[in-house]
């Protein structure tokens, strides 16, 4: 399963996600979604660590962000 | 959440959040919607803070443990649907007058957590008398004040927060000082206060700047809790709609010329000590 | 300590009664002629624990109630015509929100900043809604200093029942006149409804309560209206009214407040001229004794309205008789209090 994950129909196409994701993991799609943007995918899901930056910018809360369980300080982003 | 996801992850917060397949069970789920933000999806524009703000405020009820416990105050304006977004007791108020029905909450139940909504619009233009008088009565509520420099939900229309020069249905050559006066500071028209206890402002441009919106509100949050004084965080938010410009670039604009007309930073800070775990 | 015979200020018997009435929290902005109202609580709601705030303007005062009604107070506020005029938008806030509270307006001589001194000049907004939309308040108009006591508690009781606001619609001389009145200082707590739609934080509560009176679907918003409308419609049943000397009248003097007292006076006079005059007093100006005043006026030669304005109550008595009892109107504005021997006088005229 990718780390980063969008939900498509809660996007609204803004593209922050996209432009603050310092891996280049996120691109927008061709497709659109029920409300008519063309949402953000994980294109390079390869790239993702998971470093939550899209989530962070993202205004409509939704992207969510999984990490491995042996990490440490798995909850580093939350606590801010 | 629960029609808004992709299909084949299967992370379905009905499920509880859990990671259902078998071959994700090392997977933890680090970012996700607080619990104290509603399903419903935002009705804001693409690209704008609101529903950040919002957000963020949930995270800090959920923080806080203060969703069975809190009442909040809805504005006029683009936010008058907050009550919709919260799973908290909520109250929408008149146009500016949230601060007063916060005092009346917070005076017929003072161990309830109560905040304010508020834009740029509600609170410094129409509402100005109503933060003002619960700032100098040092009312116990704390305050999420949102400047956008601009009335979004009526059509674009310069507010008292419009920096000098900016174009707006109400001022298409520009904002002109000489016969609209100059942008209100909140943060520092209120600093004279002494029933302040905490302000800031914070531009929501970055994660990082969104990491320290999250301390100040904890701050405000306190101001409130440790029975100090009010708490106010403004934050600095981009309209991209109205401002005529894209998301990133909104975001650029706040940084590069919004900042300077209003400065980031703790303007004050009565508490005592560290957060308290 | 039982109530006891005690010569009391009216706006002093009315802080007291709202006390009795359980009132939580007062919200208010000095004005004249009320001013003894807040000056009262401000140090007799502190004392039993309650909550006075002096608010920076009569805005701010009624956005308080509106805040403490929500979460499931009695919440009052009191104030003057001036500053009621700057509650009219709060008012209609709370009725669509179907909030429980107070308002008192003691009425003082208008338009603008007008006089302080006694007038009824206040009827129309007060009855007929005053803010914006279809709306309305349960309006009480004592005529003495025992009824400033006792109506209070009659207003919050009303205005908890129906969810919707109550007005206390009284006036200068009301405010400012002493009389005996029967006055506790510690009556009873009075049962108070729950309140399971207030917004007082979830604790345990399934679901989270909103108070809001924002309905922006087209239909959903006439459906709210039609379910305001149907409870101003079954508020009916709490129409109140008093008669004096009205079964052989051949004059129905109809009047309310210090009018009221005032007419009563005069139809004494007019009797001992040999007129049969009789009064009627609404009681509750909304809902208004319509059915009442028709009952009592189908055999009397004519009515007569008293009122401290330039004719507003005497619309909605000529809206009951339906032109079936002439109806004609004795007024003075601006403060301008007529004697009981002027109201005898328009007696006598109306008798001719």
């Amino acid at each position: 399963m990718d780390l980063c994950q969008i939900h498509a129909d809660r996007c609204k196409g803004c593209e922050l996600c996209v432009q603050f994701c310092p891996k280049h993991a996120l691109e927008m799609s061709e497709e659109r979604n029920a409300a008519g943007y063309h949402p953000a995918v994980l294109a390079h899901p390869e790239l993702c660590n998971g470093c939550a930056m899209c989530a962070q910018m993202c205004p409509e809360t939704g992207i969510e962000i999984y990490r491995r369980q042996k990490r440490a300080r798995q909850d580093a982003v939350n606590q801010g | 959440m629960t029609t808004a996801m992709n299909s084949q992850d299967g992370m379905n917060k009905q499920n509880g959040g859990a990671v259902a397949s078998e071959d994700l069970v090392d997977l933890k789920c680090v970012f996700e919607r607080p619990k104290s933000l509603s399903d419903k999806p935002f009705h804001y524009c693409p690209g704008c803070s609101h529903g950040t703000y919002h957000r963020l405020i949930a995270e800090m009820i959920d923080e806080f443990g203060f969703m069975d416990n809190t009442v909040g105050i809805c504005p006029v304006g683009c936010a008058v649907f907050a009550y919709e977004y919260f799973e908290t007791d909520m109250i929408e108020a008149s146009h500016g007058r949230a601060p007063a029905v916060a005092t009346g909450v917070k005076r017929a139940l003072p161990d309830r957590f109560v905040f304010t909504y508020q834009g740029d619009g509600d609170l410094a233009s129409i509402g100005m008398g109503e933060i003002i008088h619960a700032a100098a009565r040092g009312e116990r509520i704390t305050v999420f004040f949102v400047n956008n420099g601009i009335f979004g939900m009526t059509g674009g229309q310069m507010a008292p927060t419009s920096l000098i020069g900016q174009r707006t249905t109400t001022s298409v050559q520009g904002r002109d000082p000489r016969t609209t006066g100059h942008p209100i500071k909140v943060c520092e028209l209120l600093s004279s206060l002494e029933g302040v206890a905490y302000l800031a402002r914070v531009a929501l441009t970055s994660p990082k700047n969104i990491n320290t919106c999250r301390k100040y509100m904890r701050k405000a949050i306190r101001a409130q809790t440790e029975d100090v004084g009010l708490g106010l965080v403004e934050v600095l938010s981009p309209c991209p709609v109205q401002w005529g410009m894209s998301p990133g670039d909104a975001l650029h604009h706040i940084e590069e010329d919004v900042v300077k007309e209003f400065p980031p930073g703790e303007f004050v800070d009565k508490l005592a000590g560290p957060v308290k775990a | 300590m039982p109530a006891k015979m005690q010569l009391t200020k009216g706006n002093e018997a009315l802080a007291m009664g709202a006390i009795a009435g359980g009132c939580d929290c007062f919200f208010g902005y000095p004005i004249t002629p009320q001013n003894e109202v807040p000056e009262v609580l401000s140090y007799e709601l502190p004392k039993r624990g309650r909550v006075f705030v002096q608010a920076e303007s009569e805005v701010a005062s009624i956005n308080m109630v509106y805040g403490a009604a929500a979460a499931g107070k009695r919440a009052m506020t009191s104030s003057s015509s001036p500053g009621v005029s700057l509650m009219m938008e709060g008012l209609s806030y709370i009725a669509c929100a179907e909030l429980p509270c107070l308002i008192v307006n003691v009425m003082r001589g208008g338009p603008g900043l007008g006089s302080i001194t006694p007038s009824q000049g206040d009827y129309f907004q007060a009855c007929k809604g005053g803010g914006h939309g279809d709306y309305h308040s349960i309006v009480l108009a004592p005529w003495n200093v025992q009824e400033m006591y006792e109506f209070p508690a009659l207003a919050f009781e009303l205005a908890d029942r129906y969810r919707c606001p109550a007005m206390l619609l009284a006036d200068g001389v009301l405010g400012a006149m002493m009389e005996p009145a029967e006055i506790s200082d510690d009556a009873p707590p009075p049962n108070v409804p729950e309140k399971p739609w207030a917004t007082n934080g979830r604790n345990g509560r399934a679901h989270k309560n909103v108070v809001n009176s924002l309905v922006i679907d087209p239909y959903g918003l006439r459906d709210h209206n039609l379910k305001l409308q149907a409870k101003y419609k079954a508020m009916e049943c709490e129409t109140r009214w008093d008669t004096r000397d009205v079964d052989d009248a051949e004059i129905l003097v109809v009047a309310y407040g210090i009018s009221a007292r005032l007419a009563l006076s005069g139809c004494k006079l007019a009797r001992k001229q040999g007129i049969k005059a009789g009064l009627l007093r609404p009681i509750t100006l909304f809902p208004f004794p319509s059915k009442q005043i028709a009952e009592c006026a189908t055999n009397k030669k004519r009515i007569l309205v008293v009122e401290l304005s330039a004719g507003q109550m005497v619309e909605d008595v000529r809206l009951a008789v339906n032109g079936k009892v002439p109806v004609d109107f004795y007024g003075e504005m601006g403060g301008v209090i007529p004697s009981p021997a002027e109201v005898c006088e328009k007696i006598v005229e109306a008798a001719r």
